[in-house]
């Protein structure tokens, strides 16, 4: 299986301060990577440099057989914890806009049936993250959580092959984000995408991964004086293994007292994704 | 209970808006008629009455040598140098600051330049606009071009700069080009600021066209205040101190109402930043 992101040997240096060393890995198509790492552990700056919108000051990252790109680009989707979507526009204005980039290049606005083309793609996408019903609302009008589902929305209408997540859910309340672990799982079962995903959150980064990787300084004393990067320490694959396209086995019929908040299936009672089921 | 926690009710609220107005309206007043008790000729701080004639001499009445009423001219020769000026500076400033702001190349050469020229003293230019311009309209527009845009720009700019980073990389992902980041992303964020920052220039705009209306010209608000010195006429004078601070005023209020009508999402953008 040939690897979509490859990673070889990569160093960050800002200075004299190490940052990252030794960095080398694979990520196989489809896969749902979390890193995990105490705060300050570079994973923050390792998805920049998957983002482009960092380089590595030494090794080499190709992305499907290609060096990366040296800026950002449609091949690679975000989300960001905060500022994803742009608070001048209306909720469906932020998800037509990817395809508005994509075919009116001067004037950078699809009009008539174009645009009304744009629109229903950009309807059944927002249906899809549960936000069918605040078309017309804007960004500042929504809670966090509504916030993010729009920042995924947004990210998916450009179709990238590779799905960035910077600690994406980290500022939301445990029961809206169990929530939308629901819908990120849904959508990676349903979408050609490989994700990466920033998280400090253990629980979430197993709930949802397919692999989780451990970023960590092997030395971290004050008086390194920033000469030690921190490394992949830990690699796991996750188990049961999570087949991308092949939602898991339901645990309900093991123990059916559960109250899991994130089942699929027809008893959930999520109304966010009952919408999308319409 | 502490200072800090006591609010006036509504009705006291605007009571205390009005006192100031109020005490100053008074103080006038009272110096007014302490004076023409003394003088009934005095000039300096006219009653009432006289404010009343010269209103109507100058605003209602036509004038005997050209038939035109006065003040209306007046103001539409001022507003009109004044809003070509201000429209001249908005478009300057907002290409400019975008451009600074945005694109590091133009930042690099233009940033201090532009840091530069905005601490040229405006006033200072004057007699060289006059020299190179000449006395007619193109001068008195320089001036206000100069003393506002480059404040425009720089403020621009700066509000382009803290756009949070994440959004330019977000509109990167989705596949847009700089011009679309442009006019799609950075542009459209801009606007309201703009008009933020236009708000606070009407002060300086209105003080370098009275300036350059009382040195070199034949109609104006401000000309009309610096004729009428010759003659001590209070009366005139006071009266279009009170319509220039109105304009200003109404302008002020127009631009705020324009931005929160044109641009609705921007009260709440700010509240959550």
């Amino acid at each position: 299986m040939s690897a979509v992101i490859s990673v070889k040997d990569v160093w960050k240096e800002y200075d004299d301060k190490v940052v990252l060393e030794q960095i080398s890995l694979e990520i196989a198509p489809r896969a749902f990577v979390a890193l995990v790492g105490p705060s300050g552990c570079g994973k923050t700056t390792f998805l920049r440099m998957l983002l482009s919108e960092e380089a590595p000051t030494r090794g080499a990252i190709t992305i499907g057989g290609a060096p990366l790109p040296a800026e950002p680009g449609a091949d690679r989707g975000v989300v960001f914890q905060r500022y994803s979507v742009f608070p001048h526009l209306t909720v469906l204005g932020n998800v037509v806009l990817g395809l508005e980039f994509k075919d009116a290049p001067i004037l950078g606005r699809l009009f008539g049936a174009k645009r009304r083309a744009a629109e229903d793609e950009a309807r059944e996408l927002l249906a899809a993250v549960g936000l069918g019903e605040a078309e017309n609302k804007y960004p500042a009008q929504l809670s966090g959580g509504m916030q993010q589902r729009l920042a995924l929305a947004q990210a998916l209408i450009a179709k990238p092959k590779v799905l960035l997540l910077d600690e994406p859910f980290g500022a939301l309340d445990p029961g809206i984000r169990a929530e939308i672990h629901t819908l990120m799982r849904k959508l990676w079962h349903e979408r050609p995408l490989t994700v990466v995903m920033v998280t400090h959150d253990l629980s979430e980064a197993f709930s949802l991964g397919t692999r989780v990787i451990a970023f960590e300084r092997r030395r971290n004393e004050p008086s390194d004086g920033g000469r030690y990067g921190a490394t992949i320490t830990r690699d796991f694959e996750v188990w049961p293994k999570r087949i991308a396209g092949e939602p898991r086995p339901q645990k309900k019929k093991l123990m059916p007292g559960r109250d899991d908040p994130a089942p699929s299936g027809s008893l959930r009672d999520d109304p966010a994704i009952e919408g999308a089921a319409l | 209970m502490r200072l800090i926690n006591r609010r006036p009710s509504l009705g006291a609220a605007r009571f205390l808006a009005i006192v100031p107005f109020a005490l100053v309206l008074v103080a006038y007043l009272i110096g007014s008629g302490v004076r023409l008790a003394e003088n009934p000729s005095d000039k300096l701080l006219p009653a009432f009455s006289s404010f009343a004639a010269a209103i109507d001499r100058m605003a209602l009445t036509p004038d005997q040598r050209t038939g035109d009423i006065l003040l209306w001219v007046d103001t539409a020769a001022s507003l009109t140098r004044l809003g070509a000026a201000l429209a001249i500076s908005v478009a300057i400033g907002l290409v400019f600051g975008i451009v600074i702001g945005l694109l590091p190349y133009f930042r690099a050469g233009l940033g201090a330049f532009v840091a530069v020229i905005s601490m040229v003293p405006p006033l200072a230019l004057l007699p060289i606009l006059f020299i190179t311009l000449g006395l007619g309209e193109t001068s008195k527009i320089a001036l206000i071009v100069i003393g506002v845009a480059p404040c425009l720009i720089r403020d621009m700019a700066l509000r382009v700069g803290d756009m949070p980073v994440q959004q330019l990389i977000k509109a990167q992902t989705l596949g847009a080009s700089t011009w679309q980041i442009i006019i799609r992303v950075v542009l459209p964020q801009s606007l309201p600021r703009l008009i933020d920052s236009l708000r606070l220039q009407i002060g300086p705009a209105w003080l370098f066209l009275i300036a350059a209306e009382a040195i070199a010209s034949e109609s104006g608000l401000g000309y009309r205040i610096f004729l009428v010195r010759r003659y001590l006429a209070m009366d005139v004078i006071l009266p279009y101190v009170a319509w220039i601070t109105i304009l200003a005023f109404l302008m002020d209020r127009i631009l705020l109402i324009i931005q929160t009508r044109a641009f609705p999402w921007f009260a709440g953008a700010r509240a959550s930043t």
